[in-house]
């Protein structure tokens, strides 16, 4: 459901903009972004390659500062990272020195989150059992899958309860069929666990089986070309892909998609 | 699982196929030695080499045997405790890479042998100038190993550690240590090989003891048999410590995909 007036707001983006030194002056990758993302929403941002996705989350993550306006948490400027934050990777990042029950428990060993040794068992076996990691909590990394592990930073980013979840291409690296479990076990996941969820992703569709409201930014420097309200309520089911609702969103969002791709074709040709 | 008879074949299985190739040596060895090619004055028989081995057991081979163990351990020691960190910054900290980089180069590029003479007038003729050497050879097999390796570590894992709240001393105890210990391994590895090809170099001065010493009074007399001994048992020692690097290797790192 899109989200009423009177949920609060979580992440505020106030007129964001961030730009790089580059060779011949700076170059700018975000252009006044403002946005607000509320309470328990999933949010997808989703525009061309190389727009400026990964850098609005970046702010967010606490890992950059924009070079104008600034990003709050429930109205406190990000001032770097943190554990109510869980980001996810596409590169997964799970550690591969530590065995899967080990990886889960790295977050609670840490002084921000120290909990008692029973409490830290009992997370690992909750977030194990929801992730289907149960029969590998010895296993080390190395012997999982791309599914598996993507799974596994999911849980390690869950046992420290953050308050919000921020995912950069989570499934790119995935083939379809498990990109397409993944997506399932992660609505299952927030349907158990609800979050504030911002998703940065190249797929129209995942955006909208996925989210509540989408975000299609434009070109470099990126600004907000349009914002979606997606009409579905949850729990969601695969069978959601085939409704006429859903086709109709997915030709509009990925006409505004393609038409900024051919735009930053434009401006990425060599200048002369 | 079965594995009376069936594990039982394997493990000759797998002896076999270990001793086979020292069996061709020894092989090779003998017939090189009745060929007729060579002057068989020059080419020690194994069971010459395996007699003078046993008649200089019971006199100074232990002794120079632990000579040298002791130099190559001291020497790779203090080398490696100086090339961990130091192939952490370099590796770590790009922009110190950049102009300590050729110094490091400079330095790995001189053959240690080529630095006796200096050693000579600095350190004298102990084992403090021995030590030196070998200390001065695993240091830089040392070093670029490490800093090659911990160069290679991906930056996501800090970050990771770092939205789960971990502090700077944190992500350095828990992320940066445990992904340090293959590479340290590896430099220990690299180092301890060099370090038993300088060795003999580094007995050349004026060592009284050691297998380099060995060697070096042997040719003087052209004991061929002594020779062999010397240099058989050099290989026999780094070989020993190399698969007990390895053993622990894999008991540190069994996480790795592959066992170094």
């Amino acid at each position: 459901m899109s989200a009423k007036g009177e949920k609060a707001v979580r992440i505020a983006f106030d007129r964001v903009s961030v730009e790089f030194p580059a060779a011949n002056g700076a170059l700018k990758v975000v252009d006044d972004v403002s946005y607000e993302i509320r309470d328990r929403e999933f949010v997808s941002v989703i525009g061309p390659s190389g727009c400026g996705k990964t850098t609005m989350m970046s702010i967010v993550a606490g890992f950059m500062q924009p070079s104008g306006g600034s990003v709050r948490l429930d109205g406190r400027p990000v001032t770097g990272p943190g554990p109510d934050r869980g980001v996810i990777f596409q590169e997964y990042g799970v550690f591969p020195w530590l065995t899967v029950r080990e990886n889960i428990a790295f977050g609670l060993r840490l002084k921000a989150n120290a909990v008692s040794e029973a409490e830290r068992r009992q997370i690992c076996d909750r977030y194990m059992g929801l992730m289907g990691l149960a029969d590998f909590a010895d296993a080390w990394p190395r012997m999982l899958s791309g599914g598996m592990r993507q799974r596994l930073a999911l849980a390690r980013a869950y046992a420290v309860k953050p308050e919000f979840l921020l995912m950069d291409e989570p499934f790119g690296a995935l083939d379809a069929q498990t990109r397409s479990a993944m997506q399932d076990l992660l609505l299952d996941v927030l349907q158990a666990e609800r979050k504030t969820v911002m998703l940065i992703t190249h797929s129209v569709e995942e955006a909208i089986y996925l989210s509540s409201r989408i975000i299609v930014m434009t070109a470099r420097p990126t600004r907000i070309r349009e914002v979606i309200d997606v009409p579905f309520g949850y729990p969601r089911e695969e069978k959601l892909h085939e409704s006429p609702e859903f086709g109709a969103l997915r030709s509009h969002i990925r006409d505004l998609v393609m038409k900024e791709y051919a735009a930053q074709a434009l401006q990425t040709r060599p200048a002369h | 699982m079965p594995h009376s008879a069936g594990e039982k074949h394997r493990v000759v299985r797998r002896a076999g196929l270990v001793l086979a190739p020292w069996a061709g040596i020894l092989i090779l060895w003998y017939a090189i030695h009745y060929s007729g090619l060579v002057n068989p004055a020059l080419v020690p028989t194994p069971h010459d080499v395996a007699a003078r081995f046993g008649e200089l057991a019971g006199q100074r081979l232990p002794r120079d045997i632990w000579m040298s163990t002791q130099r190559v351990f001291l020497g790779v020691t203090f080398g490696i405790l100086l090339a961990v960190p130091v192939g952490f910054v370099l590796g770590w900290y790009r922009e110190v890479r950049g102009f300590i980089d050729p110094l490091i180069n400079f330095f790995r590029a001189l053959p240690p042998i080529a630095l006796i003479p200096l050693v000579i007038v600095y350190f004298g003729v102990d084992e403090l100038a021995k030590i030196v050497i070998l200390f001065y050879a695993s240091f830089f097999a040392g070093v670029i190993v490490m800093y090659e390796g911990i160069a290679q570590i991906s930056p996501i894992y800090v970050r990771v550690a770092r939205t789960l709240g971990a502090t700077d001393s944190e992500i350095f105890l828990k992320v940066i240590v445990p992904l340090t210990v293959p590479h340290t391994l590896t430099a220990l590895r690299v180092a301890l090989g060099v370090a038993w090809a300088t060795l003999v170099a580094s007995e050349l001065i004026a060592a009284q003891q050691g297998l380099g010493s060995l060697i070096q009074n042997a040719a003087s007399f052209f004991q061929l048999d002594i020779i062999y001994v010397g240099i058989i048992c050099i290989g026999f020692i780094a070989l020993t410590m190399d698969l007990l690097l390895r053993k622990l290797s894999r008991r540190l790192i069994a996480w790795q995909e592959r066992i170094a």
